[in-house]
């Protein structure tokens, strides 16, 4: 079905439509968790990046030789093997922002979006279509991340990317935890507003 | 007969149990524990030397694991009946630890040696506390979010869920300890920890799995549906991630795990509750759902926030 789609067509869509937080609401925890700043946003949705599109030409070019009724804990094993190798990669030449993330790089061993891609298109499809499509979905984790916390980043400390914006100190409530919930419900809803009112702009003129 | 067993396996329980304190009654340190921040208060069974016990020049301080670093005394008062004196630091003490005291010439000997610290079950205890209300998995460290989003909507689901969560939890957080202690550790095996972990997870499901579905089917029927979703959360494989981090031992282990589960059950039914009041509430059209899930969620966060400075232990 998907064979002649085009590379823009894959990459947009993961960028756009379905982008894995704001759309299809997976992967949720480090997009709460740590996305305090932009920075990172954009480390995290390198390693998620790196992982996903790994692991989806692996099971691309595997894909008949794994049984079926074992494909499951075959994904699962491919995953937490390429989150070993960037677990590792970033422990030895990053130790800094690996010590920020904290446990969430390990963690990427459950991300959903992940398990959800390899089931849903590079089991079936070619290895070319199913890497153009794991950077896509690998940019729109980024993307979302990084919008995420650049709106936290500028609100709670008044800075991008740790250079001075604003000039002073807006709200520390952005920054305290809970915040990413609120940020990441009113983001939600704003996209959701947008729809909403495109959709009603397009009934009102046919 | 059976009331004659049970009554004394109760004294027998009792006399174990009082018989350290007594043990340490006998001796002539009567009640040591740490006070305030910065403070170790010492009991004595006599009135001691004014002049020995408020000289800060004859206590050595230090924690157990490393003895070298000698903790640094500011004061040392002795109370007016010169039965107690109280120590007080430059720093606060890491109260976790066991603290070792020894001070010159108090007693006849040349150094009166004693350790302080907390009840090794007051630890333990805090450590699950810690994990159900003040690190709540949900609600400050942001884990299994996506299944918390899912299942919420209903209290009789979101119980059953948090029942199998913490089922599982405990097991594979059993499984995982061994493991990392007998094999990943000796054979210097670190880098393998996240293969094997997720692994017994996935194991540990299609265990759970199975049995409930030989064993009690009308169990197996309700919360089976569960199982799968299992798989696929990272609360379940935070466990032996920190585990294997803190290095804890197996009690420690257990405790955390229950401590992890309990706080997603809690989490679960506190958002289930919510839930079903919000689906009579008039709510604009482009908050349903998500993002209204999610500022009640933050809202939750913030209350949770109040236990941070929650210490019982």
């Amino acid at each position: 079905m998907a064979n002649d789609k085009s590379i823009s067509q894959l990459l947009s869509r993961g960028i756009l439509s379905e982008n894995p937080i704001f759309r299809l609401a997976l992967s949720m925890c480090p997009a709460v968790g740590i996305s305090t700043t932009v920075m990172n946003g954009i480390m995290l949705g390198i390693a998620v990046f790196f992982v996903q599109v790994f692991s989806s030409v692996t099971i691309s070019l595997f894909k008949n030789m794994i049984h079926p009724r074992i494909r499951i804990p075959s994904y699962t094993l491919t995953i937490a093997t390429w989150v070993t190798v960037i677990d590792l990669v970033l422990a030895a030449y990053m130790p800094g922002a690996y010590a920020k993330m904290g446990i969430f790089v390990k963690l990427i061993v459950a991300f959903a979006i992940i398990t959800m891609r390899l089931e849903m298109f590079a089991c079936k499809e070619k290895v070319s279509d199913s890497f153009w499509d794991a950077v896509g979905m690998g940019l729109g984790f980024m993307v979302g991340m990084v919008v995420i916390g650049a709106f936290r980043e500028l609100f709670g400390s008044g800075m991008i990317l740790g250079y001075d914006v604003l000039g002073y100190k807006p709200l520390l409530f952005f920054i305290l935890p809970s915040a990413g919930f609120f940020v990441v419900g009113l983001m939600m809803a704003f996209f959701n507003w947008i729809e909403v009112a495109y959709k009603r702009k397009k009934g009102a003129r046919s | 007969m059976n009331m004659r067993t049970i009554r004394h396996l109760v004294c027998f329980a009792l006399a174990v149990l009082l018989l350290p304190s007594w043990l340490q009654a006998a001796d002539f340190i009567t009640d040591k524990s740490f006070g305030a921040d910065n403070e170790i208060v010492v009991s004595f069974a006599g009135p001691v030397d004014k002049a020995v016990a408020g000289d800060i020049t004859r206590y050595t301080v230090y924690e157990e694991p490393d003895p070298d670093i000698r903790l640094q005394l500011t004061s040392a008062t002795v109370a007016n009946d010169a039965r107690s004196v109280s120590l007080k630091f430059a720093d606060p003490l890491n109260t976790t630890q066991t603290h070792v005291v020894s001070v010159a010439g108090l007693t006849g000997e040349p150094t009166t040696d004693f350790k302080v610290s907390k009840s090794y079950l007051g630890y333990l205890l805090s450590i699950m506390i810690s994990a159900l209300l003040i690190q709540n998995f949900v609600f400050t460290k942001y884990l299994g979010l996506c299944v918390f989003f899912g299942t919420s909507k209903r209290k009789s689901t979101a119980k059953g869920m948090g029942v199998v969560f913490t089922i599982v939890m405990v097991i594979s957080a059993a499984m995982s300890w061994f493991f990392f202690q007998f094999i990943l550790v000796p054979y210097n095996l670190g880098f393998l920890q996240i293969v094997v972990f997720i692994g017994l997870v996935s194991l540990t499901v299609q265990a759970v799995d199975t049995i409930l579905r030989k064993v009690n089917p009308v169990l197996f029927n309700s919360f089976g549906v569960y199982l799968v979703l299992v798989i696929a959360n990272c609360i379940v494989i935070a466990v032996p991630l920190i585990l294997a981090n803190n290095n804890y031992n197996f009690f420690e282990t257990m405790m955390l795990a229950l401590g992890a589960g309990g706080g997603f059950l809690l989490a679960l039914y506190l958002m289930s509750s919510v839930s079903e009041r919000l689906e009579l509430a008039r709510i604009p059209p482009t908050f349903k759902g998500l993002p209204m899930a999610f500022i009640v969620a933050g809202q939750f966060a913030m209350a949770f926030l109040g236990f941070s400075g929650l210490q019982l232990f």
